[in-house]
């Protein structure tokens, strides 16, 4: 009965979501109130029919309910409750159904914070949401129903992949989809801006905290994502330029772009065509990576199981949603207004710069990622691109954007002049150089690439220290230091804490790569191995009973000068529902590094109590990566609470600025 | 990791050099040969395992990925050279099997792509800036267009920004 | 033009470009031993182990090289294919038993001594065409796999066509189904027989 409950809800929240499109559109450009005001209650039911769905389908999967196709494919009476609910999205149709929900919950966020906006550009944005929401709805409903029956019910279900039995799916997709949805608000925005004419400053001031949220919750979910398959896939990695990967990756690097051209619009009524081509470009880079994961065009580590009929409709989607946009683009962004005017050095150049690296960083993992659908698609063969090509190619693109971070701050808008800006920085510079030069020795060896990046990492910290003590020092007439501080704009201290994220991330990322250690050692019991400058001492294996698994568990002391730090317990797990065994590693965290022991095959297999094959990691830095994108993260949060996205904004609200009002009259 | 452990951390790099003196009970390495384990793992972490979904040959578990180490493994052992065993594999397998694609006629573009990219959007920036900064400047404008670039200019600037003042663009 | 058209256009392209991705099977690595010479072997009968086949017997006969396990359960599919091919005459059969034993998840090969591995490799490979029909001219044992390295197997089953110069012609990946049999191989085998 539950299912079909759920089934029901779907199918009303995709009338609701179709009425919530066209009503409202059709009211703003009217101009009939009675039309555009259905667009709250509309969001409101909708949130209201989607979270039925959720809660019916996790009901499902807490009963084990194996009469419903895809609990039977993804569940199993063994699996414990929290995996049970997060089973719920552990496959393609439930993840979809995560997808929606998290739609819907921003959908409902615009509605409800929307107050200060006028009303049309508020129908507006609800009806392309509306829209947006009734495509995802007819996805699922047509291709992945996740209450689709199982007549007669499974007796047992086949359980979830054992990769995914890990708190790392409780939380890496949802807020990875968080995310990529959250685009979809940039994106509404942006169209609702094209419809109305009305593409100005307040345009860029109404859609930026939502960019920033929808960016705030990528970088974490990207992070969570890097940061369990370090620990879970058992090698020590953090990235494997994976297809999947890449397709979460470039709405971030747009995403990122976006946050700062939208910081020249709102500012300076700059780059108009330009943001809004980001917005849209941000959320098509989404729908994209919905449908490489899902269609199966390309192999990737991740993909869900695919059916050519659902890569079929999104790609139908994905043309009507973003080749529909662009058109709306190519026709309204010829009459809109250029915007201030600045020179060619300037805080706006300097931030376009930025904006062109990012892009052409994105473009490259799209070519890269794209290049051999191409190459088999023109019938030329096959070909692999992987880690190699996309180090060789990336690495050198971001390097003058790590430069440009600490340049940026110091130039004036409008007009900036290199002699002062070489003037405020010299010393950042000397002493980074003098870091970049001096700290690779820490580790013993010197290299240039570790150099080069820490040099970076040290000048991105310093001219953020220096901004701040110069805006200060400006702005302090007479008060201390630290409460003139406190009173820096939430905005400018969060662009510093977000950079000093991307610092930290740039050391992580250069020390573990220039540094790492790594093993494979054969080990008798009572053996010992070493590994940045830490022992390993083997105590045996052990067996071990887990909830619906069998481990077997090593014992290891981790030795530090002679003494016993703590143990550690790696485990090689052997689920009862697959054949496929896992291996758990277990990892010494620390903020200077890792140490990483993960066990491999017995030496005799049918003497586990014997000699084992270990790979044991010594991984410096390695947390500052996951560290810097909290950082970054926190940066976004500060920047969020900024006073006046908060505050109502009059000037906004009530007339249009002359640059929209003179785009709608050409 | 708690302070009396800073210093071994610290001092990581003394014993990743010399960490040749080996105590009782140390472990054995599951190589017999060091130098032909370092030189496996960096030749097989360019190739791409065939039966995963996308996994290299030095990280995936599959049969056929522990068959070709080992293969590798011999043929290091015959001394061959690094491009001997690349070619070996892609004789057998394709190009399909080399994560970092050769450079040939199909992958120019893919690796002069960015390359291309990069040059063609700085290029693109500066033009663009310079062709603006006519656009909202030249006095060959007509007066209609000259009365909507400064609407414009006084738009731009917001709430609490000063207007802005005509300035020579620094060409 | 309008400059502001070319996202537009680029993202057609995009969507061209995934539409005819939709049709590819990106899993399926085409081989670079065809249309070269199948590389030579010198691996043990089946059905006498003492004696040995090499590839250079069939020169100036088109035929099929077959690669199969009995623990691969595509095989088990494709086999009544093979069998009514066989009956057919069309063409000889060659079947490349590979990696019999170690091959098998179920098996601790590493425990095995040589000859006891070789053994079982014979009795395994016997019961099994005993029990579902043996179409294959004759079969070898690729015990180690390394053959099967030097033919670039990497999913079992897998067929080679090789022609009278002792070329691959074809290198069918997968199970092989009538439609196959009927669409792809015998068309080929016709044209290089002539």
């Amino acid at each position: 009965m539950i299912p079909e409950i759920g089934n029901l809800a779907l199918i009303l929240a995709f009338c609701v979501a179709l009425a919530q499109g066209f009503l409202p559109l059709a009211g703003a450009h009217r101009g009939r109130a009675a039309w555009t005001a259905f667009a709250r209650p509309a969001s409101r039911a909708l949130a209201l029919l989607v979270g039925v769905a959720f809660a019916c389908l996790t009901s499902a999967f807490v009963d084990n309910d194996f009469s419903v196709l895809y609990v039977a494919q993804h569940s199993n009476t063994l699996l414990p409750l929290p995996y049970r609910i997060a089973a719920v999205w552990g496959g393609h149709e439930g993840s979809l159904l995560l997808w929606m929900l998290m739609l819907v919950v921003w959908t409902l966020a615009v509605a409800q914070f929307s107050r200060q906006l006028p009303e049309p550009m508020v129908a507006r944005v609800l009806g392309v949401l509306g829209l947006v929401s009734a495509g995802f709805l007819l996805f699922i409903l047509l291709t992945s129903n996740p209450f689709d029956r199982l007549l007669p019910a499974a007796e047992q279900g086949r359980d979830l992949n054992p990769l995914l039995q890990d708190p790392g799916l409780i939380l890496h997709p949802p807020m990875l989809y968080m995310g990529y949805v959250g685009f979809s608000v940039a994106f509404s925005f942006a169209i609702a801006a094209l419809l109305s004419g009305q593409l100005d400053a307040a345009w860029a001031r109404w859609s930026r905290p939502w960019t920033t949220a929808a960016w705030v919750f990528l970088t974490l979910g990207i992070a969570l994502g890097s940061w369990w398959a370090y620990y879970e896939l058992g090698w020590g990695g953090w990235w494997f330029w994976d297809p999947v990967e890449n397709a979460s990756f470039m709405p971030w690097l747009i995403g990122t772009a976006l946050v700062h051209s939208l910081a020249v619009t709102e500012k300076r009524g700059s780059f108009k065509n330009w943001t809004v081509l980001l917005a849209i470009s941000a959320f098509s880079l989404s729908l994209l990576g919905t449908f490489l994961v899902r269609s199966g065009v390309l192999t990737s580590v991740h993909a869900f199981a695919t059916d050519p009929r659902r890569g079929i409709f999104i790609l139908l989607f994905l043309g009507t949603v973003i080749g529909s946009s662009l058109v709306l683009f190519a026709w309204r962004a010829p009459k809109v207004g250029l915007g201030g005017r600045f020179a060619l050095l300037s805080r706006e150049s300097l931030l376009l710069t930025n904006n062109v690296l990012l892009v052409v960083a994105c473009s490259s993992v799209l070519l890269g990622t794209l290049y051999p659908l191409l190459i088999d698609a023109l019938g030329l063969g096959k070909l692999s691109v992987g880690p190699p090509y996309f180090d060789a190619v990336f690495v050198p693109l971001m390097l003058p954007a790590l430069f440009l971070i600490g340049v940026a701050p110091f130039a004036n808008w409008k007009h900036a002049r290199v002699d002062e800006i070489v003037r405020a920085l010299r010393w950042a510079f000397i002493v980074a150089a003098a870091v970049g030069a001096a700290a690779p020795l820490l580790y013993g060896r010197w290299k240039p690439m570790v150099a080069l990046g820490l040099l970076l990492a040290a000048w991105i910290v310093l001219s953020a220290l220096f901004s701040v003590v110069r805006r200060v020092g400006a702005t302090r007439g007479g008060r201390s230091f630290l409460a003139t501080l406190g009173q820096q704009p939430r905005s400018f201290v969060g662009m510093h804490v977000a950079h000093l994220g991307v610092a930290a991330f740039v050391a992580g990322v250069t020390v573990v790569s220039g540094y790492q250690a790594e093993k494979d050692v054969r080990m008798e019991v009572g053996d010992t191995v070493g590994v940045g400058g830490y022992s390993f001492r083997f105590n045996g294996v052990r067996e071990q009973q887990g909830p619906n698994y069998r481990a077997l568990v090593g014992d290891f002391e981790l030795i530090a000068e002679g003494r016993t730090v703590r143990k550690l317990f790696p485990e090689k797990r052997f689920y009862v529902s697959s054949a496929m065994p896992m291996t758990e590693a277990a990892i010494d965290s620390g903020p200077l590094g890792d140490v990483y022991v993960s066990l491999g095959e017995p030496i005799d297999k049918s003497r586990p109590d014997a000699a084992w094959a270990v790979r044991v990691y010594y991984k410096p830095l390695v947390d500052w990566i996951w560290g810097g994108c909290m950082i970054m993260a926190i940066g976004g949060i500060i920047a969020l609470s900024d006073r006046r996205y908060r505050v109502r904004l009059r000037s906004g609200s009530t007339a249009p600025s002359s640059a929209g009002a003179l785009a709608r009259h050409t | 990791m708690s302070l009396r452990r800073l210093l071994p951390a610290l001092l990581v790099g003394v014993t990743l050099l010399g960490s040749s003196a080996l105590s009782a009970g140390e472990a054995r390495s599951l190589a017999e040969d060091e130098a032909t384990e370092q030189r496996l793992v960096a030749i097989s972490s360019e190739l791409r395992c065939l039966v995963c979904q996308n996994e290299s040959l030095a990280g995936s578990q599959a049969e056929l990925a522990s068959d070709l180490r080992r293969e590798i493994r011999t043929l290091i052992r015959d001394g061959r050279s690094d491009r001997e065993i690349i070619d070996f594999m892609v004789s057998r397998y394709g190009d399909f099997v080399l994560y970092r694609p050769p450079l040939k006629a199909t992958t120019v573009l893919l690796w002069f792509g960015p390359g291309i990219l990069f040059v063609g959007g700085v290029a693109s920036l500066v033009l663009y800036l310079r062709r603006r900064n006519r656009a909202l400047g030249d006095s060959a404008l007509s007066a209609d267009e000259r009365a909507r670039a400064s609407a414009l200019l006084d738009a731009a600037g917001g709430p609490g920004s000063q207007p802005v003042t005509q300035q020579a663009p620094r060409e | 033009m309008n400059r502001f058209l070319w996202p537009l256009i680029a993202f057609i392209a995009l969507v061209v470009l995934l539409a005819v991705g939709l049709g590819l099977n990106p899993r399926e690595v085409p081989s670079p031993l065809v249309g070269k010479p199948a590389p030579a072997f010198t691996l043990p009968r089946l059905d006498a182990p003492a004696k040995t086949f090499s590839p250079q017997e069939m020169l100036g006969r088109v035929w099929l090289l077959n690669v199969w396990a009995s623990w691969c359960v595509s095989c088990r599919h494709e086999h009544p294919v093979l069998v009514d091919l066989a009956r057919q005459h069309a063409v000889p059969l060659v079947g490349l038993n590979y990696k019999e034993v170690r091959g098998d998840a179920a098996i601790d090969a590493d425990k095995l001594s040589r000859d006891e591995e070789r053994q079982q490799v014979v009795e395994r490979a016997g019961a099994w065409l005993a029990r579902h029909g043996n179409p294959y001219t004759l079969s070898v044992l690729d015990i180690d796999g390394r053959v099967g390295i030097d033919y670039g197997v990497y999913g079992v089953p897998e067929t080679y066509v090789i022609d009278k110069a002792g070329i691959i012609r074809l290198k069918h990946i997968g199970p092989v189904t009538p439609e196959i049999v009927s669409g792809k191989l015998l068309p080929l085998i016709q044209e290089i027989s002539k």
